[in-house]
């Protein structure tokens, strides 16, 4: 019974992903499944639409940006959660709040705070709002791991004869290396996909993968979207599956006793 | 301690800064025709309280308590399985599935609901794509994974001791889940479902594609007066109302939960 439910329950998650690899390959712009036949042709739509060309460049740049300014501020909040002997709570709190915000009323309030400041036409009001966006994700992996952090082991270094900056570097950093992994991981999978505050404060120019996507959607009805929306999801179980494999995805949702 | 906190404090500061200028907003008055605004003003926020926008936050608010209820059931054996399985393959490969659609983004995830709706699997009785009862189909699939994992992590910190011992002590299956095993992972049920609600009720993706501009939820809402009338200020309000329902919701779970612990 309750195998049969979960069996169910699990082909409602996957099966409408299994619709979109499958349309994906119809050959025919009118939609039908099972597809009549095998083609290529929407995945070669993907790769010569100039829109999504230029959509893929400005959210590897967003992302790249996000992700190159998230990590280090995070990382240095996290190990001073860490460290935070009391009212390191208060701090996380503050930290983590842009999580709990709706999508629409961050990105609202960025688009408005972007005309004041005359920068709509750049991506700097796009990746500051990522930045924001993916800090939680950042600030939470490290801090794990930053928490199980043994800090005799620093000191150790110091007696040793290490300054600050070498103890960091030779006993600290590798040590956290699980949680930055899975920092990176988040911050880079978060940002691709972030597409309600992006919508607010894109042009045509700047625009990224998922508000382009959304755009065609809205536009179109080929199966283009189904071809990209593929390369999305392969990319993403590859990644998951990379991650469960070395990071024990289950020690950072699961209680293992 | 400060130094390493500063550059994310910073990060924090220019969210703040987005949100105060969002509230700003709300309280200025809209000139139509112009992004200019006027005199200070409470007229967006009673202009939410007319019919025209209610019947958004009423829907709203109905398809997000539907969402909650309908998740909750479908999460929950999932959650079961996954936090008590004895077999290391299951459990990775309930994981992965579950996780996946949540690494996947909102586009692509309501996309796939797209296509099966709209009669290209099957043909539907009763038409599904741009309907509430789509709308629905799609912020359920949406939010099993966030409640699937909610429930597993309060179910595996569940002692397994409790429900064998009700077990030898005649109770029925059905009986140990009933009276042990449900009543012990009430913190996660209650976690799960009000951080499901209000995550619902500020969807935006799901409604605007499976709604066809037909449903309309309060960030549908949002998004017409800002994008398509360049009314900011009236944007605003709703999503400032938005807001306060969200962080009033969390903070009550919060309480709820960090009650619940001190008494444990």
């Amino acid at each position: 019974m309750l195998r049969l439910a979960v069996l169910l329950l699990v082909a409602f998650m996957t099966l409408p992903t299994l619709v979109v690899i499958a349309v994906s390959f119809n050959p025919t712009a009118i939609l039908s499944f099972p597809p009549s036949g095998l083609s290529w042709r929407w995945y070669v739509n993907v790769i010569t639409y100039t829109q999504f060309q230029r959509a893929t460049w400005n959210s590897l740049v967003v992302t790249l940006g996000a992700v190159a300014v998230a990590m280090p501020a995070g990382t240095a909040a996290a190990l001073a959660l860490a460290r935070a002997p009391r009212g390191a709570s208060l701090w996380a709190t503050l930290l983590l709040s842009p999580l709990v915000v709706p999508g629409v009323a961050a990105g609202l309030g960025f688009l408005i705070l972007g005309a004041a400041l005359g920068l709509l036409r750049s991506r700097a009001v796009l990746i500051a709002a990522h930045v924001a966006l993916v800090l939680p994700f950042v600030v939470r992996s490290v801090w794990v791991s930053a928490r199980n952090l043994d800090p005799t082991l620093e000191r150790a270094a110091a007696s040793l004869g290490a300054t600050p900056w070498r103890a960091f570097q030779r006993v600290t950093l590798p040590l956290l290396r699980p949680g930055l992994l899975a920092a990176l991981l988040f911050a880079v999978i978060v940002s691709l996909n972030e597409f309600v505050v992006s919508l607010f404060i894109s042009t045509r120019l700047t625009e990224i993968l998922p508000v382009a996507m959304f755009t065609y959607v809205v536009n179109y009805t080929d199966p283009t979207i189904a071809a990209l929306s593929t390369l999305f999801i392969v990319g993403t179980v590859v990644a998951v599956w990379l991650a469960d494999r070395f990071l024990d995805l289950g020690g950072v949702f699961l209680h293992h006793r | 301690m400060r130094l390493l906190l500063t550059p994310a404090l910073l990060v924090v500061a220019v969210f703040a800064a987005a949100l105060s200028a969002l509230l700003r907003y709300s309280v200025l008055e809209f000139v139509p025709g112009s992004l200019q605004t006027g005199g200070l003003s409470l007229g967006n926020f009673t202009g939410i309280m007319s019919r025209q926008y209610l019947g958004a936050v009423w829907d709203t608010v109905v398809l997000s308590a539907a969402t909650t209820g309908l998740t909750l059931v479908a999460s929950y054996p999932v959650a079961y399985v996954l936090a008590r399985t004895p077999s290391p393959r299951v459990r990775s490969t309930l994981l992965v599935l579950t996780l996946a659609p949540f690494f996947t983004g909102a586009i692509v995830r309501t996309y796939a609901w797209v296509l099966v709706l709209g009669n290209t699997v099957v043909t539907w009785p009763v038409p599904m794509l741009f309907t509430a009862r789509g709308v629905l189909v799609g912020l359920v699939h949406f939010s099993m994974p966030t409640m699937i994992l909610l429930l597993a992590a309060a179910i595996s910190h569940i002692d397994p001791v409790y429900e064998r011992a009700a077990a030898s002590l005649g109770a029925s299956p059905a009986r140990v889940f009933r009276r042990v095993t449900l009543p012990l992972s009430m913190p996660g049920v209650v976690s799960g479902s009000v951080i499901v609600f209000a995550w619902t009720l500020s969807a935006f993706a799901t409604p605007e594609l499976l709604g066809g501009g037909r449903v309309k939820m309060i960030a549908n809402v949002v998004r017409d007066l800002a994008l398509d009338s360049f009314n900011w200020p009236g944007g605003a309000a709703f999503a400032v109302f938005a807001l306060a329902v969200t962080l009033g919701l969390l903070a009550a779970v919060g309480r709820l939960t960090a009650g619940s612990e001190r008494s444990a």
